[in-house]
């Protein structure tokens, strides 16, 4: 299991980690040592600017220099890289299809004490609808780094959502985990119902199917890394092997995972889904977890919503 | 400046200015107003002191050029054709489903160095180039036009903020002060005066120019290229729609078509102006 460890930070480990490609460059917005980009700005303080709070001018300078051949990696909170700057990163990075990393950390509602003004719930639906756009939601430390590694191979747009806090590894553990862009992993093997799953609630949902499991249902566990391009393949033979699916993530209920997998199913092999998120409400002050068992998302409500879905084989 | 020069400039100037008129008539649409108010800074800029090569429309370490007025995709288009980055027969698909010629600049467009058209974007994609060609030791310049009505956007002045903090000497921005924006004159609607003050209060070195003076604005562009740890704006001073009497300070020319009689008034106007440009070459 090892040390817990946020996403975040895993990003940032692993970002000063591959960082040596002279192609990189890396802009902040006065969080530095939020988004953790710190560690690379102090290994490579020539490739590092920090734009100060003007998130729409660090985004477009970004884009300028992919324009001319670098990869370029925009950081601030999810709530401006995918809300404030919409317009810049769809119109100066998606549409002209330009190496830039959009990475929005701070993600989700367990931001916590900080509130609901810092709680981006939006911003995967509000990403993954711009054409061109990869959006990829690592789950743990482990996967941060491997998705990262990807990320920088990855010549395109990307957005990367991190989180603020520290998590167990869980795929670490699973011998045969392997990371693709664009391929989801299968976690375990349930016959009964699949839970699809981004981000912590990959964890939350390896503990809704302990739950399940002591009840006699087998679930299968997918880590849904990347929302978009979605998988198709692993959720269509998740349909058709367990007959239900349930989704799992620290997201609104529109537009996000549910929502990609929803468009999957219902235009490919109509299945029985229950979609865990947060109800389409704004977050509140509050610690993490009593947060995540606040809105619904906790293993408890994953494990009833897997059941509902079965229920409607 | 050379006399010869000079006249070829303007001639340029002139030719840009019938070209995309042409270029708009066919396409049934597009923007006259800020395409002609800006003929001379792309005339002097492409024909001039732009270091790029249409056989080499990529190459690295080029001088680059940001038309933050993306809508200016006329003029812009015209000055790319003219200078030979792709034919002027091509101009006859502008705003075509089939064509890459959008209503909006775009990238893809052989001498188009970025995609534009939502305002108030340009300046700071512009000092990315400037601050990535720093980083590689390039000599070059990155050049970009801003509407006077775009500065409104508050974008533009966390861009001017970071170009004057990370001292983008090699960035030369102009504005286009044509006075005029799509609901009418800008110190009705919403004024940014004074301009060429808030750009130096942000580390700018800022001059002025007559936007229709070939001499005045290379002598800008060369005072501009000189300048040592300072972005430099120049302040051009520009009348919309210039060089066609019915075009000419007319808001209606913004975006708005012209009728049969403007469009002959307008290429009568500009013949006399090229036959007399010729004439004296």
């Amino acid at each position: 299991m090892g040390e817990k460890i946020s996403t975040r930070e895993a990003y940032g480990r692993a970002l000063e980690e591959f960082g040596a490609d002279e192609k990189i460059y890396v802009f902040d917005s006065d969080l530095k040592s939020c988004t953790m980009t710190a560690y690379f700005a102090e290994k490579y303080p020539s490739r590092f600017f920090n734009m100060g709070i003007a998130e729409a001018n660090m985004v477009d300078v970004a884009a300028g220099m992919a324009s001319c051949g670098a990869t370029a990696l925009v950081h601030t909170f999810a709530m401006f890289a995918a809300g404030r700057v919409y317009d810049q990163v769809r119109n100066s990075v998606a549409y002209p299809g330009l190496n830039v990393k959009v990475v929005g950390s701070h993600a989700g509602l367990t931001v916590g004490e900080d509130g609901a003004t810092h709680q981006c719930i939006e911003d995967i639906g509000l990403m993954r609808t711009m054409p061109g756009m990869t959006v990829v939601v690592p789950c743990d430390g482990h996967e941060t780094r491997l998705a990262v590694k990807a990320v920088l191979e990855y010549k395109g747009p990307c957005y990367v959502r991190t989180g603020r806090c520290a998590l167990d590894n869980v795929t670490d553990r699973f011998a045969d985990y392997q990371f693709e862009l664009g391929k989801g992993i299968r976690l375990t093997n349930g016959k009964d119902v699949t839970i699809i799953a981004c981000g912590l609630m990959v964890q939350e949902s390896l503990k809704a199917a302990k739950l399940l499991e002591a009840e006699g249902i087998h679930a299968r566990v997918i880590d849904m890394h990347t929302i978009k391009p979605i998988d198709r393949e692993l959720i269509l033979a998740a349909a058709e092997e367990t007959g239900a699916i349930v989704t799992a993530e620290e997201h609104n209920v529109i537009g996000g995972l549910g929502g990609a997998v929803a468009e999957v199913l219902s235009t490919a092999r109509p299945t029985p889904l229950e979609i865990v998120g947060v109800k389409d409400c704004f977050g509140h002050s509050g610690h993490p977890e009593e947060l995540l068992r606040h809105f619904g998302l906790a293993p408890e409500d994953v494990a009833a919503a897997a059941k509902r879905a079965m229920a409607r084989k | 400046m050379e006399e010869m020069k000079k006249r070829y400039l303007e001639r340029m100037s002139a030719q840009i200015r019938k070209t995309a008129l042409e270029t708009i008539q066919t396409a049934g649409s597009g923007h006259i107003g800020g395409s002609f108010s800006i003929a001379e800074i792309l005339s002097v800029l492409y024909f001039d002191k732009m270091q790029v090569d249409p056989a080499d429309p990529k190459r690295e370490n080029r001088d680059r050029f940001v038309i933050s007025k993306g809508h200016c995709s006329p003029a812009v288009y015209t000055t790319l054709a003219l200078r030979g980055f792709f034919p002027a027969e091509h101009l006859k698909t502008f705003r075509e489903i089939t064509s890459d010629l959008s209503g909006h600049v775009e990238m893809h467009v052989p001498g188009v160095d970025m995609s534009t058209g939502s305002l108030g974007q340009g300046l700071s994609v512009a000092l990315g180039m400037a601050l990535y060609g720093k980083c590689k030791g390039y000599q070059n310049h990155v050049y970009c036009v801003l509407g006077d009505g775009e500065i409104q956007e508050g974008q533009v002045w966390e861009a001017a903020m970071a170009a004057g903090f990370y001292k983008a000497d090699n960035l030369i921005a102009v504005v286009d002060n044509n006075k005029l924006q799509l609901d009418g004159a800008l110190d009705e609607v919403m004024s940014p005066y004074p301009i060429g003050d808030k750009f130096k209060a942000f580390g700018w070195k800022v001059l002025e120019a007559d936007g229709h003076d070939v001499e005045q604005l290379s002598a800008a562009f060369d005072l501009a290229k000189k300048s040592k740890g300072q972005p430099v704006m120049i302040v051009a001073d520009t009348v919309k729609g210039k060089g066609v009497s019915v075009f000419e300070n007319q808001v209606r020319f913004h975006g708005g078509h012209p009728t049969k009689e403007e469009f002959e008034t307008a290429y009568r106007e500009l013949n006399e102006q090229l036959a007399g440009l010729e004439g004296q070459r």
